[in-house]
């Protein structure tokens, strides 16, 4: 085995094993979708944030244009605070509304955007006024029990007149 | 009675020197590494012998284990209705998991063995002496440059693993069976994430290639230098590789998989 | 540098792990002769070889060699000694991944600078020294025991080393092998100018061609002298040693208990 052949054989491997690498991080994961396009930087005020968690997407009409980028507890609104990282070349108005929602029905949360009517722009800072809490379970039960129970209280009532 | 306990603690001290000896070794070989990086073509050859000769096993066994997870996964998937989650199946448990640690432990027999095997019998027969007695130092001459070619080589072989692997659920998934082709791809490149998945897969398998190599070498360099030593470190080798193997991919995987929660 | 000892070992004792090997040690080794370190297998002989060599340390006294004393030299200064040093090891120890070109070669690319070409012809003419020119391609593994053993020695002396070491250089060599390596030690020692010292334990190739002799047996060197002295030494054990007779001041048997009694012969309770 001389050294011609031995640089031969470590170049191929070397190389397959790049290739490997790269096919594992373009086709395999979402290296594609991770783009260094220009993005800005806005924030959410929420009464409960649920299950959201740092990097859920943020998407509006169901595409992905942003990623939750930090969440931190302001402790003088006693609200989640979440500051959401969007791409630059999607513009919304200035009152869009931004809603906690489930992927599925008990996937992960994400944050939904939906467009108002404003014609000035959110800019690299700005702050979406209008938001939605995420649902959590335990209150929808609750709620749901309660109307039960005054519901059946209302018919007994009927009942008796 | 008395005697297990003294023979117990006995093996407990001398393990423990051993340990003690192996980190000072490994602080050595780390310092003497200049001449692997230097006179390159030292650890080329090694990236050779390690890697490259490996590559035939890590393949087949990768196409192999793809098909098996593409086969199992199908049966269990679509008895939920699931099976378009094929794809995320076998990508993931390939690139997190199988990956890293199959191609270890793959390679710590194959070519861990090799190069205790080696070392140990460069020491038997007094070459390690000679180049002692010829004042260049054999750690920075033989041992050194077979670490770096291990440690270098590692990682490419996983990757190529999990490459094959993720080709051999294709083709028993969407191929053979008869799952859909898109769904199998973009689920896959929507659920498995670049940095989380593979990046950590990478890291796995570069973490292992150190212990493996590194187990290696120090078996091989402290041999006893007749026949049955040096097959004794063999063994050695692959049992304590394996279980180093083993033992990391739980530490490491509490630490980057179970802690997603806490950022 | 003309010194006329090359090698002196002062009172040096030595212990391996608490087991004591050498005990109180005193020889000299004159610059330019051939001097030979004779005993039984285990009497501590390749030992102090190896603390020549630098290779293990004295536990008390000193080695002074080449004008350093190997206990006082640090890693970097017991290198620079090892290069005025050869040694040939007892099976030759052969580099066996490369082939014997580049084993002769492996000491003058690791240490000097010397273009490619000089390297060649320093390389052929060392193997044409041992006359092995013709072999320079071949690798280890095809060669016979002797002619590894004369490829190790034109290794050992590729720099031109002022002392050579010989760890029992004719273990399982054949008559004509054992001849040409005996030749090659005088004459490699003659014409390089330097001095060499040949731990071995066979008698009828070595006494011949050796200028002194120290014998040892368990650690201490019980006589000396030039071979025509040693075999009219008087002591038993270099008698016994030099004639090889089985029985003497080396007994035949290892101490064991009654032979009547191990065979059943005797009634014991």
């Amino acid at each position: 085995m001389n050294r011609s052949t031995i640089d031969l054989w470590v170049g191929i491997f070397v190389a397959i094993g790049l290739g490997a690498l790269l096919f594992l991080a373009l086709k395999v994961g979402n290296l594609a979708s991770f783009s260094t396009a220009q993005t800005y930087q806005v924030q959410a005020k929420f009464a409960n944030i649920g299950g959201l968690k740092v990097r859920a997407p943020v998407k509006s009409a169901g595409v992905v244009v942003g990623r939750v980028a930090e969440i931190h507890f302001d402790n003088e609104s006693y609200e989640a605070v979440a500051t959401l990282t969007l791409e630059a070349s999607y513009k919304f108005p200035h009152d869009t509304s931004a809603k906690i929602l489930t992927s599925g029905l008990l996937g992960d949360n994400y944050i939904g955007l939906e467009a108002g009517g404003n014609s000035a722009m959110l800019k690299d800072g700005d702050k979406l006024r209008i938001t939605q809490s995420a649902v959590v379970l335990e209150n929808l039960i609750s709620q749901f029990l309660f109307s039960k129970a005054a519901e059946s209280a209302d018919d007994k009532g009927k009942g008796a007149k | 009675m008395r005697d297990a306990l003294t023979h117990l603690g006995a093996a407990v001290t001398a393990g423990v020197w051993r340990l003690g000896y192996a980190s000072r070794f490994f602080g050595y070989l780390l310092w003497h590494s200049g001449t692997a990086f230097r006179r390159f073509r030292l650890t080329l050859r090694e990236i050779y012998f390690a890697g490259v000769l490996s590559l035939i096993i890590i393949l087949v066994s990768g196409l192999f284990v793809g098909m098996v997870l593409g086969l199992q996964g199908y049966e269990t998937l679509q008895r939920y209705g699931s099976s378009e989650a094929l794809g995320v199946l076998v990508a993931l448990s390939l690139v997190r998991e199988l990956g890293p640690v199959v191609a270890g432990l793959l390679f710590a027999s194959r070519a861990g063995s090799a190069i205790t095997a080696e070392i140990g019998l460069m020491k038997a027969t007094e070459q390690l002496s000679a180049m002692e007695m010829m004042a260049v130092d054999p750690v920075a001459r033989v041992v050194a440059p077979r670490f770096w070619g291990g440690v270098i080589s590692m990682p490419l072989l996983a990757a190529l693993f999990s490459a094959m692997g993720i080709f051999g659920g294709y083709l028993v998934g969407v191929v053979l069976i008869g799952v859909d082709e898109g769904a199998f791809w973009s689920q896959m490149q929507a659920a498995v994430d670049v940095r989380n998945d593979i990046l950590n897969g990478v890291i796995k398998s570069a973490v292992f290639g150190v212990a493996v190599t590194f187990i290696a070498v120090f078996e091989g360099y402290d041999a006893t230098p007749t026949a049955e030593g040096v097959s004794g470190a063999t063994t050695r080798t692959v049992v304590t590789s394996s279980l180093a193997i083993l033992a990391l991919d739980f530490v490491l995987t509490a630490l980057m998989f179970t802690g997603g929660n806490a950022k | 540098m003309t010194d006329p000892i090359i090698a002196e070992i002062e009172d040096l004792t030595f212990a391996y792990d608490r087991r004591p090997v050498l005990h109180g040690i005193r020889l000299s080794i004159p610059r330019g002769k051939v001097v030979a370190i004779m005993g039984q297998s285990g009497c501590g002989k390749t030992t102090l070889l190896r603390i020549i060599a630098g290779a293990l340390l004295p536990s008390s006294g000193r080695a002074r060699v080449l004008g350093q004393v190997t206990g006082e030299l640090d890693r970097d200064g017991l290198y620079a000694l090892r290069r005025r040093m050869g040694m040939l090891f007892q099976f030759g120890a052969l580099f066996t991944d490369m082939s014997v070109y580049d084993n002769v070669a492996f000491q003058m690319r690791e240490h000097t600078d010397l273009p490619e070409d000089t390297i060649r012809d320093l390389v052929m003419m060392k193997l044409e020294a041992v006359g092995l020119r013709g072999a320079a391609e071949l690798m280890p593994g095809e060669l016979s025991g002797g002619m590894a053993r004369r490829v190790a020695l034109a290794r050992a002396i590729a720099l031109d080393p002022q002392l050579i070491l010989y760890d029992e250089p004719f273990t399982g060599l054949d008559p004509i092998a054992l001849g040409v390596i005996a030749r090659l030690v005088r004459q490699l020692n003659d014409s390089l100018g330097a001095t060499s010292i040949i731990v071995t334990h066979d008698v009828a190739e070595t006494l011949p061609l050796v200028d002194y002799v120290y014998f040892m047996a368990d650690g201490r060197v019980v006589a000396q002298g030039t071979p025509a002295e040693v075999h009219r030494s008087g002591v038993a054990f270099v008698e016994q040693f030099v004639r090889g007779e089985i029985d003497g001041p080396v007994p035949f048997h290892y101490p064991a208990a009654g032979y009547a009694a191990d065979l059943g012969l005797a009634q014991t309770a």
